[in-house]
């Protein structure tokens, strides 16, 4: 909140700069087998009403018990975000009517929350990063789903989400801008994905976001704000974000003022517009529910869930620029995605044991592979060269057995066609020529059949580049450019 | 404390109960009576005293993460008033 003013994110108005100031509260379903008070599954998708029990019905005598995995995952998504653990947190019943909703309260946690205040470095595509502090994250029970276009005058409603355990995960007002705000939740999505605590499939409702935005003059005190529910990617939390602030802003600079309210994004039609009135809306009658006993763990189970934690994109990032000597930019981008990850670590260990270099392996999972992955609209997991075959290339490189360009044409043959990339150099005769014999016939074959150009490279020793050209072509590619490079110098005697 | 008609007037919209004006001095009377009666309650000093949440001290039971119920759909809408494929029916709501 007293966050210095970052003049680069001010957005001009006709009265001046405006800051944007925003909050996010992320809901998060937690990754589990069963939901959060019952034995039902959470598997997506299934036949209506099939993933429930009568728990999650809300039939009259039915008791909750928690789920224990679920507090393991909201503990460890705590410790994911470097947060306070409370020992002993409690779930209330926040009351309000909607049909999809049957037991007519979520039981959630209000006063205190499972986890407290923790922290997110956020990184930016120019190469800065930033902090956004966590207010806040405590578990509470997802609501049943309804359809309003199945039927003229009824809505259907089907309970199978209902009672799923979702993290909800607030953080303060801490960013500036739609970029930052962007930037933030794909950090986040990152370690829930690294911590295996959430999947974050933003398609299936899995993550999800409502966010606080307000305007104000920089220096001045926090605007009135107004909540934007359930935008559910994170394309749209950057578009609902810019248009939200443009309406602020504008009905300020036209004297108005800005009413509290619930707003719903629009991607249609690019605008926000209200949803219902908060004040009736959010008189939830928040009490602690009767039907569960205070959630407490010791801190020896915090300490044992904590000795287990998957390492982190950040402390990822900082090894591999430590210990491989990548640059920034390049680690930032291999951990960027957990599986991505994964595959570069699984790139550069060696079968025996070892390591491979880890800036050649880099640069070729980050340019090569992931180049022709993006331009195929396919994910790492549908990779059609393995990190195995990768990691054999990078040796045969490594080793000098091919040059860098032969290694381009390896993969795309084991791109297209897969298999052993070196019985594929083996078998098409792809190995580089070391034999400085070999290469100086086809050298002094190219000498010979050219004498103007010898004799223009004479003049213009840059000419020889041509040579280097001629030599490589007429090798197949398969010629060590060093070793062309130096005999050719010799005989044109450069 | 107590609570005065338009009090009564919210808590029953918050609750969907419909209350017709005649019945909300009757309700606040009732309300009123029952608040009275917990009112009791603040003359006894807690200053100090941690919250009971439980008669005899014991730990909250947990279920491991184990499916073991569900896939009841016949069960689940067995009593609803308008059904469809084993969707709920009710009457349109949307935003």
């Amino acid at each position: 909140m007293n966050a210095p003013v970052r003049s680069a994110k001010l957005i001009k108005g006709a009265t001046g700069d405006w800051e944007v100031v925003v909050g996010i509260e992320v809901h998060a379903q937690v990754t589990s087998n069963a939901k959060l008070f019952s034995g039902a599954s959470t598997v997506f998708g299934g036949e209506p009403n099939a993933h429930v029990s009568l728990v999650d019905a809300a039939m009259p005598g039915m008791l909750p018990v928690i789920n224990e995995e679920c507090v393991r995952q909201a503990v460890r998504t705590g410790l994911g975000l470097k947060a306070q653990i409370n020992l002993r947190s409690v779930f209330d019943r926040k009351n309000y009517f909607y049909p999809d909703l049957p037991q007519g309260y979520q039981i959630s946690q209000y006063k205190s929350p499972i986890v407290g205040e923790g922290e997110v470095i956020v990184d930016l595509a120019d190469g800065t990063s930033f902090t956004v502090g966590i207010e806040r994250l405590h578990l509470e029970q997802d609501a049943g789903k309804s359809l309003h276009d199945q039927h003229p005058s009824m809505s259907f409603v089907d309970l199978n989400r209902s009672g799923v355990a979702l993290m909800e995960i607030v953080s303060k007002p801490d960013l500036r801008s739609a970029d930052e705000a962007r930037a933030y939740v794909t950090k986040l999505r990152t370690i829930l994905r690294y911590l295996g605590t959430c999947d974050g499939d933003m398609e299936k409702g899995n993550l999800r976001a409502d966010v606080n935005v307000s305007v104000r003059k920089p220096g001045q005190p926090l605007g009135t704000r107004c909540e934007i529910k359930n935008v559910n990617s994170i394309r749209f939390i950057g578009q609902a974000i810019e248009t939200e602030a443009r309406r602020q802003i504008g009905i300020l600079e036209d004297g108005g003022r800005i009413d509290q309210e619930t707003r719903l994004f629009d991607p249609v039609k690019g605008e926000t517009r209200s949803m219902r009135s908060k004040e009736e809306a959010h008189d939830y009658r928040y009490f602690p529910d009767p039907d569960l006993l205070p959630l407490e763990f010791d801190q020896a189970f915090v300490d044992g869930l904590k000795g287990h934690l998957p390492e982190l994109p950040d402390e990822k990032k900082a090894r591999f620029i430590k210990e491989l000597g990548l640059t920034a930019y390049d680690a930032s981008v291999l951990v960027s995605e957990r599986e991505s990850a994964d595959f570069f670590e699984q790139v550069l260990a060696m079968d025996g044991g070892g390591r491979r270099d880890g800036k050649l392996a880099a640069n070729w999972v980050i340019n090569e592979l992931f180049g022709r992955l993006n331009k195929e609209g396919r994910d790492i997991a549908a990779s059609p060269v393995s990190a195995g075959q990768l990691g054999a290339i990078v040796d045969l490189i490594g080793e000098g057995v091919i040059s860098g360009k032969i290694a381009k044409d390896l993969f795309e043959i084991v791109w297209s066609e897969g298999g052993d990339p070196r019985a594929i150099v083996e078998s098409r005769g792809m190995k580089q020529v070391t034999d400085l014999s070999a290469i100086e016939k086809v050298v002094d074959d190219i000498v010979a059949a050219n004498p103007d150009k010898v004799a223009q490279a004479k003049a213009k020793p840059t000419m020889i580049g041509w040579f280097v050209g001629q030599v490589m072509k007429s090798s197949g590619g398969k010629a060590n450019p060093q070793a062309v490079n130096d005999l050719l110098k010799a005989k044109l005697g450069l | 404390m107590s609570v005065d008609t338009a009090t009564v007037r919210k808590i029953a919209h918050l609750a969907r109960i419909a209350v017709k004006d005649d019945e909300v001095a009757h309700l606040q009377g009732e309300l009123n009576a029952i608040l009275a009666f917990v009112e009791h309650l603040s003359e006894v000093d807690v200053a100090g005293v941690e919250p009971m949440t439980s008669v005899t001290p014991m730990a909250m039971k947990k279920r491991a993460d184990v499916v073991n119920d569900g896939e009841i759909a016949d069960a689940v809408v067995a009593n609803a008033p308008a059904i469809e494929d084993h969707f709920f029916l009710v009457p349109k709501v949307v935003e």
